[in-house]
């Protein structure tokens, strides 16, 4: 049949099996709008305040699903408002479709209203982008946009669709969704090569990060880890990829990791690496990385091995495969000593806890803790609160922790919080505090007109409080421009924008809160206070080692 | 730092060669030389690439170039197995007095003079990188005007083509 190079759009997202958009219209993108209107029982489309928003949320559905997040903006000021989303899917190796509309192919080049170069500025930032010139390769290059999205390493792909191509016609056939291309295992060699490593290893470390979600291995990993008697550590973006009360796991590695991971990590001679990037947040300085162990590193991306750090083994693989094949390599061991002094570290740990009473991170996510279903998932904006989520929040199922790693974006929330819970349909937790809030506080609106079963806990501290602990361990307490010092009543504006909006001042409030909160079905925020001079703790100084490893304030 | 030449076969569109130099630019690789032409397919084109780094860092340039899409196949050339050419153009002054030690310079290298005005001539010259670089060394004698070296194009010995390895 004869379509429109829009309804085109619309028809083969949907064909793709894409059952929700984000986006916000414009005038080169009008008549995508048209078509959405058209199809608006097949496709449901979410309309966010802000671009940016809708970029987080397309990301945040992906995170939580493993599907491809879609987000559709207008050209110009539309498509830069894309911008920091797509460098944060890309950081974090996330699936997302953007298709953005431009000035019809007449005008291009000649800087005409809102024509914006978006696939040059979008080029170090995709995994890959396309300026669609004629509506026959129109419905093809939606699909090659899935299939390139999903293959290999995920990231975002971005559409450019001038507006003649929106409305001129050709034929349209549907196809099925297309399939990520084939993943392939390691050589056979190298496997080999690295299973008589791990076989020599004394103290065996497996640690893991979003990798390991995205191929779909966590069988894999703790039958690799039971089967050699290792302990397991993650990296941020790995947290949920294996339930936080497993016995071998012992929580987070690096800058603010756990104590007893970080620990275990420096004193392994072995550590074998699935689906990870040992970016600077995990290795601190390089050069005193876990100077005594092997690394046997295995990840899809062939780019990432030996990329910052030198590794004995490195395996260009899928991690599933990989570990299939490398499993009935490996010999059963048990660890005794390895074992007990892994019990030490965590007793280490345990001992150095913070338990002070009242309103502290720590209390505050263990109240939390006790409201989190099986299911729930948990976003973060950037900072200091995300960093105590990352530590304390407990999970049962991957894809659940929705966090932006690699570019440590605030204002990534609220978004991805909202794009998140359409993606799961469970009531959603989104961890933020003043600062990140303060950036994309905007889609609150978004929030009460989807009606979103969405519980913000806001840990309101009135500063910047991630740049003041630098500030007041490398700055000589200089508090440069971060202190907010704010007069923004939250409870106020949650209502203001048709939320609810509730106020802690003691743990049991909040306990209180949250009952509410969860009990209620759209937005409700909950603020809570946390002294301006809480630290992350742990935490290893930037180009730091282990040796330098801060556990308490005061240290 | 060693030197060493890489061939790039990518798809024949519109953009391919910035998509190239965007990611050397972004990654910071050192890139000295860079040719690109259309070859014995309409589909393709071919990008020969000479950088410097050791040994971690060409990797990293190969597997980044193996991640673009447009990327169809990437072979490093073995110098000793690999006829690699450039072409260079000079234009340099002369008189009555030294036109001659030019030209003998010139035949030398199997120059050509391919221009010759009163003040000055432009010697056309092919072949690889380091002959080239000699002639320039010994031009440097007499008043350049103006240089303008094509970068190197280079081809395997033998049957062997690029197109065997695809990207996976």
């Amino acid at each position: 049949m004869k379509l429109s190079g829009s309804d085109i759009i619309v028809r083969t997202l949907i064909e793709q099996g894409c059952d929700v958009v984000f986006g916000y219209p414009g005038g080169q993108i009008i008549n995508v709008y048209d078509s959405l209107y058209k199809y608006q029982d097949e496709l449901k489309h979410v309309l966010t305040a802000h671009e940016q928003g809708a970029a987080h949320a397309a990301d945040g559905y992906a995170r939580a699903t493993g599907k491809v997040g879609v987000v559709i903006a207008t050209s110009g000021p539309g498509a830069t408002n894309l911008v920091t989303g797509i460098a944060t899917a890309y950081l974090d190796s996330v699936p997302i479709v953007a298709i953005t509309g431009n000035v019809p192919s007449s005008g291009i080049g000649t800087d005409s209203f809102q024509e914006i170069d978006i696939t040059g500025i979008t080029l170090p930032i995709t995994k890959h982008n396309y300026f669609v010139g004629s509506v026959e390769n129109l419905a093809d290059t939606i699909r090659d946009a899935f299939r390139l999205a999903q293959s290999g390493r995920p990231g975002p792909v971005l559409i450019d669709v001038p507006k003649d191509v929106q409305i001129a016609t050709c034929e349209y056939e549907p196809q099925p969704p297309v399939q990520p291309d084939e993943k392939q295992a390691a050589k056979d060699v190298r496997i080999e090569q690295a299973a008589a490593c791990i076989n020599e290893a004394k103290r065996p470390f497996v640690y893991f990060g979003g990798g390991l979600m995205a191929g779909e291995a966590k069988e894999e990993l703790l039958t690799l880890a039971d089967k050699i008697d290792a302990p397991i550590g993650c990296s941020m973006m790995g947290i949920s990829g294996v339930p936080t009360d497993h016995p071998r796991f012992l929580g987070m590695q690096g800058m603010h990791g756990h104590y007893a991971c970080s620990m275990a990590m420096h004193k392994a001679d072995c550590i074998i690496a699935l689906g990870v990037r040992f970016n600077d947040r995990v290795t601190g300085n390089r050069a005193k990385f876990a100077k005594g162990a092997k690394i046997v590193h295995i990840d899809i991306d062939g780019a990432e091995l030996s990329k910052t750090i030198n590794a004995a083994h490195g395996l260009r693989g899928d991690v599933k495969k990989t570990l299939q094949k490398l499993l009935p390599l490996l010999d059963k061991q048990e660890r005794p000593k390895w074992q007990e002094k892994i019990a030490q570290l965590r007793r280490e740990e345990t001992e150095s806890a913070d338990n002070r009473e009242g309103m502290t991170p720590r209390a505050v996510l263990n109240v939390l803790n006790r409201h989190l279903g099986e299911n729930t998932p948990v976003a973060t904006d950037v900072g200091q609160h995300q960093m105590w989520t990352a530590q304390h929040a407990k999970f049962k199922h991957d894809r659940r922790f929705i966090s932006s790693g690699g570019l440590g974006t605030m204002g990534f929330g609220m978004g991805a919080a909202i794009g998140a819970q359409m993606g799961t349909d469970e009531h959603t937790v989104l961890v933020t505090g003043d600062g990140s809030f303060g950036m994309c506080l905007n889609e609150l609106a978004t929030a009460v007109s989807e009606n979103v079963p969405l519980v913000v806990l806001l840990l309101n501290n009135g500063v910047l409080g991630m740049v003041r602990q630098w500030q007041t361990l490398f700055f000589d307490k200089h508090y440069s421009n971060t202190v907010l010092d704010r007069k923004t009543d939250f409870v106020k504006l949650a209502e203001a924008f048709g939320a609810k909006g509730l106020r802690a001042t003691t743990l049991d409030e909040l306990d209180a809160a949250l009952g509410e909160a969860f009990s209620t079905n759209g937005p409700c925020v909950v603020e809570c206070f946390i002294d301006k001079d809480e630290f992350v703790l742990p935490m290893l100084p930037p180009g730091g080692s282990m040796d330098d490893i801060i556990v308490r304030m005061g240290d | 730092m060693n030197r060493f030449t890489v061939a790039i076969l990518v798809n024949n569109q519109f953009g391919v060669l910035n998509r190239v130099t965007s990611m050397f630019r972004r990654r910071q690789f050192n890139i000295s030389s860079l040719t690109v032409s259309e070859t014995e397919s309409t589909d393709f084109s071919r990008i020969t690439v000479q950088s410097e780094g050791d040994e971690i860092s060409k990797q990293q340039l190969i597997n980044q170039l193996y991640k673009l899409p447009d990327v169809r196949s990437v072979v490093e050339l073995d110098p000793l197995e690999t006829v690699s050419r450039e072409l260079l153009l000079i234009k340099v002054e002369h008189s009555p007095e030294n036109q001659s030690e030019i030209r003998a310079a010139s035949d030398a290298y199997e120059g050509k003079i391919v221009d010759y005005t009163k003040d000055a001539m432009i010697i056309q010259m092919v072949g690889d990188s380091r002959k080239i670089d000699n002639f320039l060394d010994l031009m440097k004698d007499f008043t350049i005007l103006e240089i303008c070296r094509t970068g190197v194009v280079s081809l395997e010995r033998g049957a062997v083509t690029i197109q065997r390895v695809t990207n996976l």
